[in-house]
């Protein structure tokens, strides 16, 4: 396996008696895309802000490309960084933002405004490079802002939760353009947000981050079909979850309300008598038999929303509510509130939780 | 015509009226020196002293001192304390609030009994040494608007992420505050020179019991000698401090545009 390009090494931070990271290890390949996603005050900031070298890690230590950066000043790390709140200088033209960096580091005029053209170009913003930050709107400022951090080359992109600021359409087209650039120039980018959307969209893996810590570093793909944690799975997607009772453990038979379940080869070491928490996500269920659907409960339609093209429904099993939803089809009905219904799904798509 | 608005024109006639008459007064008494018709003979008098030419350079060049002193350890110190020091602030605002609590007699007496020929640092055994602790203490008389302003300037930039930002550029932190955040606050450095200028020209106690040529003990000595003569250097006064303003507001368009200043 080749090496890592970026090597974050049971890295840990304390505020005080405050822990907000604990031990957290991750390596990066080069020209990977890495998001760090988690809820509010999970440390995923602090982990990038530690990376960018704003923060010094408590223990750990930071290695990119074989080189120890841990305790470099941040601007001796030749890394980019775009920032949430787009931090462009408001004295400076959007040339002059994006020259920034290059000025500093001491290129020819002529090499930098070659460069800068590069990058406007890049961002598909040629016309804008006389206006001040304050002429532009919240998504060319994104996109300036990060022309202006990949301008110099960097080694290493850190974005920290770049699209929060920005309404719904914008966040979803600079998401791709980031994506599409940072395949492009092949540069490997740590991308820190909040929204799972987001992260299962533009990552090549995802790291989902909890008290502090990883608690899975995986594929979108691994993350959303096998969580690895009860956070993971109730964090990432909607989750239906029900509660059940280990029957026979061998066979793997669980009990949901009075119906049984087989989920063979799935208990983990659950003895018979056991609760468990298992998982079905909305797609995986559908209210009539589909091919490979092995399994079905019983139970009674307790809400119904028409949202046009989708229809979700919501169905109480026992003391269990599954919601699912199902596509509308002018031909049929939606379900009546207070109908017996029988939901089917296939049992290897069900998860238990640990 | 509304109440209201009846009441806001006596209430701007009355204001205007308590700081254009004795203006006008004063005008009109200074042209009264030569009996019987209106001259600007005082004026006359006045700008063609000598003494008047050279202590206004004084001051001017003492003034400009002053603020190139009180920009180099206000701006670097007040950036500092919203970026690292947050904790700080209400301590340094208290510190520099106390040049308008202590009077400054009291503050050159300590002067002079700190720095005077006899002591370890002897600033009042040469001219120069006492020039450098009248803008010294310019720069100290001075603080609590530099400082005000400077900060109320940081206050309308995230200071923090634009430092950072410029830091993660590569940046040193001369660069960040001579190019990132000199330029942002530029404007509300320049109402702190302003302000700083204003107080140096007219500045009496420190000039005098330094023993120093500059513009205040010369209007002083003028005052108490003449009679028309003060008048027209009254207005004259008046009228640089009108054009500083004038000039500052004239410098402010060409400061750089910000976020904060769209247009």
């Amino acid at each position: 396996m080749a090496e890592p390009f970026l090597s974050i090494q049971h890295v840990r931070k304390s505020y005080g008696s405050n822990t907000v990271v604990q031990d957290f290890s991750l390596d990066v390949e080069p020209g990977e895309f890495v998001s760090f996603l988690g809820p509010s005050g999970c440390g995923k900031t602090t982990v990038l802000r530690m990376v960018a070298g704003f923060e010094e890690p408590s223990a750990g230590k930071i290695v990119v490309a074989g080189k120890d950066i841990t305790r470099l000043k941040p601007n001796q790390r030749n890394v980019g960084m775009v920032f949430q709140a787009y931090a462009l200088f408001p004295n400076l033209t959007v040339a002059q933002n994006i020259a920034f960096g290059l000025k500093v580091a001491g290129m020819a005029k002529a090499d930098a405004d070659k460069r800068v053209a590069e990058m406007l170009d890049m961002i598909k913003l040629p016309q804008m490079a006389d206006r001040y930050p304050y002429q532009l709107s919240g998504g060319q400022q994104q996109r300036i802002a990060l022309a202006r951090a990949i301008a110099p080359k960097p080694k290493l992109l850190l974005l920290d939760e770049p699209l929060s600021a920005l309404d719904a359409k914008v966040r979803v087209s600079l998401r791709e353009e980031i994506r599409s650039i940072q395949k492009k120039l092949g540069i490997t980018t740590i991308f820190v947000t909040h929204d799972q959307e987001e992260a299962l969209s533009i990552s090549d893996r995802i790291a989902v981050m909890y008290g502090g810590k990883a608690e899975q570093v995986a594929t979108p793909f691994e993350i959303y079909n096998r969580p690895a944690t009860k956070f993971v799975a109730n964090f990432v997607g909607t989750l239906n979850v029900l509660e059940g009772k280990v029957t026979d453990a061998a066979s793997g038979k669980v009990q949901v309300n009075t119906q049984e379940v087989s989920l063979k080869g799935k208990l983990n070491g659950s003895k018979s008598g056991d609760t468990l928490s298992l998982a079905l996500r909305p797609e995986a269920i559908s209210l009539d038999r589909q091919p490979g659907h092995d399994t079905s409960l019983s139970g009674e339609i307790a809400e119904v929303h028409f949202l046009g093209s989708v229809i979700r429904v919501r169905v109480g099993i026992g003391g269990n509510t599954v919601s699912l939803d199902t596509f509308n089809n002018s031909a049929t009905p939606p379900p009546v509130v207070g109908e017996k219904a029988d939901i089917s799904f296939a049992s290897g798509d069900m998860l238990v939780l640990h | 015509m509304k109440s209201g608005k009846f009441w806001a024109w006596v209430v701007f006639i009355v204001g205007a009226a308590y700081f254009f008459i004795p203006l006008m007064a004063t005008v009109e008494f200074s042209l009264r020196m030569r009996r019987g018709v209106h001259s600007f003979d005082a004026y006359q008098i006045v700008l063609g002293d000598a003494r008047f030419q050279s202590t206004f350079l004084y001051s001017v060049i003492a003034a400009v001192f002053t603020i190139v002193l009180g920009v180099l350890i206000v701006v670097p110190a007040a950036y500092w304390i919203r970026l690292r020091l947050p904790q700080l602030r209400p301590i340094v605002e208290f510190i520099t609030l106390l040049p308008l609590v202590i009077p400054a007699i009291v503050i050159v007496f300590g002067y002079i009994r700190m720095y005077g020929s006899n002591s370890p640092l002897p600033f009042l055994g040469s001219n120069m040494g006492a020039n450098a602790l009248l803008v010294i203490g310019y720069a100290t008389l001075s603080l609590p608007y530099m400082y005000r302003a400077v900060d109320t300037g940081l206050r309308t930039i995230d200071v923090r992420t634009l430092t950072e930002a410029a830091q993660i550029l590569g940046a040193g932190w001369g660069t960040i505050i001579g190019r990132v955040i000199l330029p942002n606050v530029l404007i509300a450095v320049l109402s702190g020179a302003f302000l700083t200028f204003a107080i140096v020209i007219g500045e009496f106690t420190m000039a005098s019991l330094l023993n120093r040529p500059a513009f205040g003990p010369y209007l002083q000595n003028i005052g108490a000698n003449r009679a028309y003569e003060p008048a027209a250097l009254a207005i004259i006064a008046f009228a640089i401090t009108w054009g500083c303003m004038s000039l500052i507001q004239i410098l402010s368009r060409f400061a750089p545009k910000s976020a904060n200043r769209p247009n």
